[in-house]
């Protein structure tokens, strides 16, 4: 891939806070790439600071949460640099963002089309009958009947009203869609059928994604590169056919088995003990320490972990020793 | 539609409350509603004139109670209220008639600019959350809706009619005439005072709901999204926030017509405005009942019209309500 | 209950309340005259004898003004005592019952809420003999009552269908039992703001009724200072200073119990919070 890549975020920390006196780090120092046109998958359990990442990515995030340092870049300009008319050029022309239980982001009291309509305006597409028919095009290509755009949004099942905002994300064009757990609230059914709508929008439209999810088996199927989050950092990033082999990060290792594949032996599964740190009130060393069964004492709980990465695989822990990546 | 029928049964059905508390009440005094009259009026009228009074009101004596109640339903709802013990002979529905419209001027302009007004404060209020101008929105809101409406008349009436010489001091008019040019204006300049003192007491409690609802309709995730489409804030202020948070606004509507019932019977009692609200007064002072009972079933009416209105404002707001479930 | 303390809308409406409340039980303490002697040269303006003049009746205006508190906040306790209780009756028979207990409750309520409060406090007080306080605690209630219990009908089913509730039903434990044990504590939060708010109703209120003539005017209180300064023309003799301060005492009390309503609602609802 050369050029600059599509997102880049370099050292980015977030906090969360009213006042400048009291601010909680929520995300703690990341760097993560997504090249035009790749899948990236975050994974991490809720609170690991994954949703509050994509806010800031999609030039979204508000007050009290607040961008501490580093910086954002989307195809090499800094979104932190912009001025609000600027951010709001980019959003969903360029950068769209599909949210959480996207069941109740559309407006009640007015209709789907109109809603289309406005955000199509406010892009530069005034043109009524053009913004029906790119409207109505996707709406096909997300497989919903054209005849719900006149329709209200309490008209439609939570699983329609999940693809038309999709749809609605992608009526632009944009080249960067931020997911946020966009199946979570759906049934199974319903998840797959969605899950190969996206895949096939993708190589349709050639956007890039940042896909957040606590589903690490979802990921491992459709991203190209994966990065497990912890506690507001990134603690291992690998090309997903890497991960599903080599995890190198026992939080991952974790994570991975809690999703056990079918058709497999049965095997006595094991939580995760303990519970997430207080932001507020961090261990010395690493984060991961007081709930990892291979933690060494006078290590892992003193000494801030280093991170190596060989081969594009990337792990920050103490205990990791870059290992020849497997064929594949 | 089913809201629609559900919300018609219950205005019908206070309209029906009112009626009959109207006609309980005497009853439930100790002594007969008649004498209680006779005894304060005689002398000032003939006993064939209380009677005829009586007979209206469905007091007849004699009759069972139940075909009093009859009786009255029939003539209330015929229009019929008898006479006007303090101004007798003049028939009460003649009294109504002619201060009815003096309050409806009063109460429709003052209520319109309070909620127009309010209304607008309020969700620039929210809009700008905690910044100065909501911090003097806030405060200045919950003192309004906090200060008895008699005093800030009595105030004003005092200041700026008494002392500043700025408004007339009382009345509707002073004109003979009312539809002459001279007569309009006199009827506008008497209206000036009372109308701005009614609207400022209602503005309060409008500005501080619309404020309260539309900070938590803010938060609401299709704002958010809204905003993540990249529309103007001014298209997600209107369009998206303002346009859902009116919907509870209009649905308390209902309740802040109590609130201005209540600061039209003090203002134009401060300001011998010759509406009904004063009407009331005199009525309740000289214990005119037939006049009372008459202007107390025309306010309940009033306020449910008022009430109506605002529920089929609401089904024409919100599609929900409107076009069913799923498609 | 912390978070309470140090919500500033809290404090400032705690310290009304707690002045008035001193005021009202020192007022005899307090009060340079009794209050009920009308011996004095009327509209005096102010003076070192008389701090805040006399009224049209040649009373003192300073005792009347402290003395009033008394009944001010006498009115405005008991009233949203009395309507405190009865909402919470209300709002958990129909709530928390169901059914057509609840249909018929909830109609009522809703009957009440429409019908326009103070025309039916004047045509009810017209009709009644005596005019004493519990008359007017009787009329302020029943116009008083209908909001706060639809609000708290709303709670008390929202309660009801809670997780914990159903646990405490399945074992077993006797109706009442979970009713005052689980729901009533549940719902604390929007009984205390009903309760300033039906007291800020009633201090409103009562004066003017007072205010109107339409209540006994010789109670000392705000509203019938009111009364008497209006119904001796103070205006006319340029004394405006026993029609501001009744008032502000009113605007002020009324405003306290107005920030406590607020205060309980914005710490059980943290949306509603400023920043």
């Amino acid at each position: 891939m050369s050029g600059s890549p599509l997102l880049a975020l370099e050292d980015v920390h977030i906090g969360y806070g009213w006042d400048a006196r009291s601010v909680t780090p929520v995300v703690r120092g990341v760097d993560l790439t997504v090249a035009a046109g790749e899948v990236v998958g975050v994974a991490g359990e809720s609170g690991c600071g994954k949703t509050t990442l994509a806010m800031a990515a999609a030039g979204l995030l508000d007050p009290p949460g607040r961008v501490t340092a580093g910086r954002i870049l989307f195809e090499g300009a800094d979104l932190r640099a912009m001025s609000p008319e600027q951010l709001r050029r980019l959003r969903l022309a360029e950068i769209s963002m599909v949210f959480q239980a996207s069941m109740n982001v559309l407006n009640p009291v007015t209709r789907v089309r109109k809603q289309f309509l406005d955000a199509m305006a406010a892009h530069g597409v005034r043109n009524e009958d053009e913004a029906i028919a790119r409207a109505r095009e996707m709406f096909d290509r997300v497989r919903l009947p054209q005849r719900f755009l006149d329709a209200f949004p309490h008209q439609l099942s939570g699983g329609m009203r999940q693809r038309a905002v999709i749809a609605l994300c992608l009526v632009l064009r944009p080249k960067l869609v931020l997911l946020d757990e966009p199946t979570t609230a759906l049934d199974v059914v319903v998840q797959r059928s969605i899950m190969q709508m996206l895949s096939e929008l993708r190589s349709e439209l050639g956007f890039g994604v940042v896909f957040i999810t606590h589903d690490l088996s979802l990921l491992v199927e459709v991203a190209d590169r994966i990065a497990i989050m912890y506690a507001g950092q990134v603690v291992e990033e690998a090309p997903a056919k890497h991960l599903y082999g080599a995890a190198g990060h026992p939080y991952t290792r974790a994570l991975m088995s809690a999703f056990p594949p079918l058709g497999v032996a049965r095997v006595r599964m094991e939580g995760l003990p303990g519970q997430p740190p207080d932001l507020r009130r961090l261990p010395p060393g690493c984060a991961f320490a007081p709930r990892c069964l291979q933690a060494v004492e006078g290590t892992c709980d003193a000494v801030a972990p280093p991170a190596s990465s060989s081969e594009g695989h990337r792990v920050v822990c103490h205990l990791y020793e870059p290992k020849e990546a497997p064929v594949g | 539609m089913r809201y629609i029928i559900r919300r018609v049964l219950l205005l019908l059905l206070t309209g029906w409350a009112a009626l009959t508390i109207n006609f309980a009440l005497p009853r439930l005094m100790p002594g007969s509603p008649i004498q209680v009259m006779a005894a304060k009026y005689t002398g000032r009228l003939t006993p064939s004139a209380l009677a005829a009074i009586a007979q209206a009101l469905g007091l007849k004596n004699k009759q069972n109670v139940f075909v009093q109640y009859w009786t009255y339903l029939g003539h209330t709802l015929t229009g019929n209220f008898g006479y006007s013990l303090s101004e007798y002979p003049t028939k009460v529905s003649t009294l109504l008639a002619q201060n009815l419209p003096w309050t409806l001027g009063l109460v429709g302009f003052a209520t319109v600019v309070a909620f127009v007004l309010g209304t607008f404060i309020g969700a620039v209020a929210a809009w700008r959350r905690g910044s100065l101008f909501d911090s003097i929105v806030v405060p200045t809101g919950m003192m309004l809706a906090a200060m008895p409406s008699f005093w800030i008349s009595t105030m004003a009436i005092y200041f700026l009619s008494y002392k500043l010489g700025w408004f007339p001091l009382f009345g509707g008019s002073s004109s003979g005439s009312l539809t002459s040019v001279a007569g309009l204006g006199s009827i506008l300049s008497h209206a000036a005072l009372p109308a701005m003192v009614l609207a400022v007491i209602s503005l309060g409690g409008f500005m501080l709901v619309m404020r309260n609802t539309t900070v938590s309709v803010m938060s609401d995730d299709y704002v958010k999204f809204a905003r993540a489409k990249g529309l103007r804030n001014f298209t997600v202020a209107s369009r998206y926030a303002a346009r859902n948070a009116t919907l509870p606004v209009v649905t308390n509507f209902a309740l802040a017509l109590g609130t201005v019932v209540a600061g039209t019977i003090f203002v134009e009692y401060v300001f011998s405005y010759p509406g009904i609200a004063n009407l009331l007064y005199i009525a309740v002072t000289s214990e005119d009942y037939p006049l009372m009972q008459a202007i107390f079933l025309v306010i309940v009416l009033a306020v449910l019209l008022a009430n109506f209105v605002a529920d089929m404002l609401y089904v024409v707001l919100d599609p929900r309500i409107r076009v069913g479930g799923r498609a | 209950m912390k978070g309470f303390l140090h919500n500033k809308k809290a404090l400032a409406g705690l310290s009304i309340i707690v002045f008035f409340g001193l005021v009202a039980l020192l007022a005899p303490l307090l009060d340079p005259y009794n209050p009920n002697d009308f011996n004095f040269m009327p509209w005096l303006g102010p003076s070192s004898a008389h701090w805040l003049g006399t009224t049209g009746q040649g009373q003192d205006e300073l005792s009347w003004l402290l003395y009033s508190a008394r009944d001010s906040m006498l009115i405005a306790l008991s009233t949203a005592g009395v309507i405190s209780v009865v909402q919470l009756l209300f709002g958990i028979f129909s709530g928390y019952t169901g059914g057509l207990t609840d249909g018929v409750l909830s109609t009522v309520t809703n009957v009440f809420l429409v019908l326009p409060g103070l025309p039916l406090l004047i045509v009810i007080d017209a009709y009644l003999p005596n005019k004493g306080t519990v008359t007017t605690v009787f009329i302020l209630t029943i116009t008083g009552w209908a909001w706060g219990a639809r609000v708290l009908r709303s709670q008390a089913i929202s309660l009801r269908d809670r997780p914990f509730m159903e646990a405490a039903r399945m074992s077993g434990e006797r109706r009442w039992r979970i009713v005052l044990f689980n729901v009533v504590p549940n719902m604390f939060g929007v009984l205390a703001a009903n309760f300033f708010g039906a007291a800020v109703y009633a201090v409103l209120t009562e004066a003017g009724l007072l205010f109107l003539g339409v209540i006994n005017v010789n109670t000392i209180s705000w509203g019938s200072m009111l009364y008497w300064a209006q119904a001796g023309s103070a205006m006319l003799e340029n004394k405006w200073l026993p029609m501001l301060l009744p008032g502000v005492c009113i605007l002020l009390l009324g405003t306290g119990f107005g920030l406590l309503n607020f205060a309980v609602d914005e710490v059980a609802d943290p949306r509603l919070r400023r920043g």
